[in-house]
């Protein structure tokens, strides 16, 4: 059975139409790339999917059910700045476990681990104002990992981050996707970057946004970017969004 | 960081005594105003001490027509801001609240509390229910628009992380928009504090027969106008003092700022 299945959605805001009969399926345990031209829809994509929005028509299932947050385990890592600027990071990363009522024990555990992945222990008892904006975004990214969600939505999570950081995050991203075979959606605009860690890559078209093409990464993991059959790869999905 | 405290706190108490040199000097030096309507610094405070103690000409001592003035404005307050502050946070949560509140809280709020005096007088005479009435009209408007606000400016992104991570409405609440709206709920604190104050003291002059407000009014009536001083500059006393009593409440509960 798929793990999130899309069947027709459409969503309008006005007269405008973002996205248009979209329909696909995401495989349990897959990390589906969605890349396409800036503005196209894709963070509307993922609002709806999480019923941030409410679509015109279509509909959203996970094992076969409509979308339910109390029931399925999801986490969501947004573009926008999400950490809350009145609780420490500590409390930031705890603030999902907390809502899904995981246990003292755990919480303590898993907020130690987390940190640590993003290299914000020293910073535990900082507050969101006294961070820059990767650090903020590092919180946001270890508060989503805490709640060992079974899908995980990214919407470009490292578009903030430094080059350095950048890597090593994608390079754990993939670590603990192998790992733990968490079904990941992850939106980005830099191609490389879904070249890099997808096992799927779709690729949508502007606005009113459609599915392009969706197809296989066969290529090996790990990866390596100046490899021939990396940049032929990277080439195939610029040609695709290329629309002029 | 020490350094820049005592400078700090060094330039407030120059200006408070320049102040207190240029009152002098106007009253007890170059005698430009009558001591009688406009008395010195000197005189204010020798009429501090004595009120400390001495019940006339309004028929209490300092701390009797003080006990009397925080105990009515600290009901009236905690009744207003008791029930101004949950009321403005289910307001700006919960539309069915705002739809069925706010047309007549809109119908009310131009009201200025001291507009309900007469009517107070009327229903409940001059004691403390009617002044008591009249504070927590004045504190409890300020205590609804600003929790109403509050809640109202709430990050959306804050409120979709609580709900993509399972959170329900009233959770959503608890743990997003009211610590959230936190520092505007004190900022409204503090404008009830203050106009509480204010709506006392006018209370106290129209209808009273202890109080600061009613200390004020008789000694108008003798001409003691170093009485009405060490009135005046107890009410401003106190005022503040309650306001840096909120302060400090505030920076224990408000955590982290708003910056990002």
């Amino acid at each position: 059975m798929s793990k999130v299945e899309v069947n027709h959605l459409t969503k309008s805001f006005g007269k405008l139409k973002v996205l248009d009969d979209i329909s696909f399926q995401v495989e349990d345990g897959d990390f589906l790339c969605i890349v396409g031209p800036t503005g196209c829809g894709k963070t509307t994509f993922l609002n709806s999917l999480v019923k941030l929005y409410d679509v015109d028509c279509g509909e959203i299932l996970i094992n076969g059910e409509a979308v339910d947050l109390n029931k399925h385990s999801i986490a969501y890592i947004m573009q926008e700045y999400s950490t809350m600027s009145w609780l420490t990071v500590r409390e930031n990363v705890q603030f999902g476990m907390k809502i899904r009522k995981f246990s003292k024990k755990k919480i303590k555990e898993k907020t130690q681990e987390v940190l640590r992945m993003v290299g914000m222990e020293k910073f535990a008892d900082y507050y969101p104002g006294q961070l820059s904006a990767s650090m903020l975004q590092r919180v946001s990214i270890a508060r989503a990992f805490a709640v060992e969600p079974d899908l995980l939505l990214m919407d470009e999570p490292y578009g903030q981050l430094d080059l350095e950081l950048r890597f090593k995050l994608e390079d754990e991203l993939i670590r603990i996707w192998q790992e733990t075979k968490t079904t990941i959606i992850f939106i980005t605009h830099n191609i490389e970057e879904a070249v890099y860690m997808s096992r799927r890559i779709m690729v949508l078209t502007n606005k009113p946004t459609k599915v392009k093409e969706d197809f296989e990464n066969p290529l090996p993991l790990p990866r390596n970017v100046t490899e021939e059959s990396f940049v032929e790869m990277r080439n195939r999905v610029t040609n695709l969004i290329k629309w002029w | 960081m020490k350094e820049k405290k005592l400078k700090y706190t060094l330039i407030s108490v120059a200006s408070i005594a320049a102040f207190l040199s240029v009152w002098y000097l106007v009253t007890d030096v170059f005698h430009i105003f009558p001591s009688s309507t406009f008395p010195s610094p000197v005189k204010v405070a020798q009429a501090f001490i004595r009120k400390l103690t001495v019940k006339t000409p309004d028929g209490g001592t300092l701390a009797t027509h003080l006990a009397a003035s925080l105990k009515v404005a600290l009901y009236g307050y905690l009744l207003g801001i008791g029930i101004g502050v949950p009321l403005g946070i289910l307001m700006g949560w919960f539309r069915k609240v705002d739809l069925i509140v706010k047309p007549i809280f809109d119908l009310v709020r131009p009201i200025p509390p001291v507009g309900w005096i007469p009517l107070m007088i009327l229903w409940l005479g001059i004691g403390m229910r009617a002044k008591a009435t009249v504070i927590f009209v004045s504190a409890v408007t300020p205590s609804i628009i600003n929790a109403y606000t509050g809640i109202k400016q709430t990050n959306s992104v804050h409120i979709w992380v609580a709900r993509t991570f399972g959170a329900k409405s009233l959770e959503t609440l608890i743990k997003v928009g009211i610590p959230s709206a936190l520092p505007m709920i004190f900022a409204g604190l503090k404008v009830s504090l203050g106009a509480s104050w204010m709506a006392l003291v006018a209370a106290e002059m129209l209808a009273s027969t202890e109080g600061l407000g009613y200390m004020i009014q008789m000694n108008r009536m003798v001409g003691k106008a170093d009485n009405i001083m060490v009135g005046m500059i107890t009410i401003g006393l106190v005022g503040a003092m309650l306001t840096w009593i909120l302060e400090k409440l505030e920076n224990k509960l408000v955590k982290g700022g708003r910056t990002k």
